[in-house]
């Protein structure tokens, strides 16, 4: 059977094609190897239990809950500390508690920010210390 | 019971998702096997059925009559709603791509008084329009997880999408839009009952399963997170033709991948072909040119003409006899 309006159709075709497989040939199937964390600031290195405020898994996917509960707690309700489940006391605080650690936000926040597409709105209030020491 | 039967699909369709979340090697199935199968499916299946429709003959053109048509120079004609050259119909074709310009004349009759009453019926255009455009840029900014590094106009996108920064992750627009459009969708089939008295299976089933691949996406932005991580070195694993096993992705990602790997298989033979039909509507990409040129049919049988000039040509000399006038003497 005859295909009617062939250079159109086929044209279509490979538009389509085209983009329907832009992942595939944007990379040009060069492998990328995920972010490296670096947990190794002095902080860090001194602490005797490698545990943040909780688990590594959870933080992973929740952090950023647990950041805007923190937030809405402390800027809101004044409230300024937080008891994990296993009873260990932090303080509430961006700068003075989470980035005591992990003070090299280059290399521990924003590779995974930036690898995930996500804009954290964290530093439009917050100063980043490593830019201001 | 259509709607039912579409529910139940959906349902068996989560459990399964359930099940091989909990499974090894089911779960490798899934996420490292499957992709690939279902890409393949959606690429094999809609080029298909496109050729097939490409060989089915349009000899007329199908003119509509929304407008007037070119005729002679002083009369004013549309050609945006009837065409009579390349240009125009790319126009109109434009038209109905991106602004539904056919839904945007849907009309509704009403008895008022006992006299039917017209009236314009913006309602179907307006969710349509909201769900459609939502969809592509929820599509465009996936993109996210299947690129290294991400391109700049992604993450633009992405920011303009969370304008108002409600929410931590911020909540996106067309997220809000995507599941009102598809919302109205799906009541507009259950409440009205000539709608639901035409209303298939497959009908029920795209909306529920879209709505379940909107659902699962947000429950895992918003309510239960999944690893971003791991869901992007998944992603990109799938189009370095390296996957890797997902861990602390969480259920629910397991059940928006089964839903958008059904979507993918199924679409090709489904009605959302109309994503590449609607390039293929006669009453939209066809010029109303009939005047102006002479459209053959391709399966006219051959007919064995006697133009005037061959008949002239055999009778000049009996017809200058008889007195008739001739073209050429």
């Amino acid at each position: 059977m005859k295909l009617y309006n062939r250079g159109m159709i086929i044209a279509g075709i490979v538009v389509f094609l085209i983009v329907a497989t832009f992942p595939f040939w944007y990379g040009r199937g060069k492998a990328v190897s995920p972010p490296d964390l670096k947990l190794d600031t002095p902080a860090i290195q001194q602490l005797k239990e490698k545990l943040c405020v909780e688990t590594a898994p959870y933080m992973r996917a929740n952090h950023m809950k647990l950041l805007a509960a923190w937030r809405d707690g402390a800027v809101r309700e004044g409230n300024r500390s937080y008891r994990t489940a296993d009873g260990r006391v932090f303080q509430v605080s961006l700068t003075g508690t989470c980035l005591e650690c992990h003070s090299n936000k280059k290399q521990f926040c924003d590779r995974c920010h930036d690898y995930a597409g996500a804009k954290p709105a964290c530093w439009s209030c917050h100063i980043i210390p490593e830019e201001v020491r | 019971m259509n709607l039912i039967a579409a529910l139940i699909a959906v349902l068996i369709l989560t459990l399964s998702a359930l099940g091989i979340a909990f499974s090894a090697t089911l779960s490798f199935l899934l996420t490292a096997i499957l992709p690939y199968a279902a890409f393949t499916v959606f690429i094999g299946g809609f080029i298909y059925r496109i050729v097939k429709w490409a060989k089915a003959p349009v000899p007329f053109r199908i003119t509509t009559t929304c407008g007037q048509q070119t005729s002679l120079p002083w009369i004013k004609n549309n050609p945006l709603e009837s065409p009579s050259n390349v240009w125009s119909v790319m126009g109109r074709m434009a038209l109905e791509l991106f602004l539904f310009r056919s839904l945007f004349r849907n009309t509704d009759v009403a008895i008022v008084g006992q006299r039917p009453v017209y009236g314009s019926a913006k309602w179907l255009w307006f969710f349509g329009l909201l769900f459609h455009w939502s969809l592509l840029i929820i599509v465009l900014r996936h993109l996210r997880f299947f690129i290294e590094p991400i391109t700049p106009w992604i993450k633009s996108l992405s920011t303009i999408d969370g304008f108002f920064e409600i929410g931590v992750p911020t909540l996106y627009l067309s997220d809000v839009a995507i599941v009102a459009g598809l919302t109205f969708l799906f009541l507009r089939r259950m409440t009205v009952p000539r709608l639901r008295y035409i209303s298939l299976v497959t009908d029920y089933f795209a909306l529920l399963l879209l709505l379940g691949i909107v659902t699962t996406g947000l429950l895992m932005r918003h309510f239960f997170p999944a690893d971003l991580l791991h869901v992007k070195n998944l992603a990109l694993g799938w189009v370095t033709f390296a996957p890797a096993a997902p861990k602390g992705v969480g259920t629910v990602f397991y059940i928006h991948l089964s839903f958008v790997f059904t979507l993918l298989v199924w679409f090709p033979s489904s009605k959302l072909m109309h994503m590449g039909g609607i390039f293929l509507s006669p009453t939209r990409n066809l010029a109303n040119d009939n005047r102006m040129k002479r459209h053959l049919n391709p399966w006219n049988a051959p007919v064995k003409v006697h133009t005037y000039e061959e008949y002239e040509e055999e009778f000049r000399d009996k017809m200058k006899l008889a007195g008739l006038p001739v073209e050429k003497e």
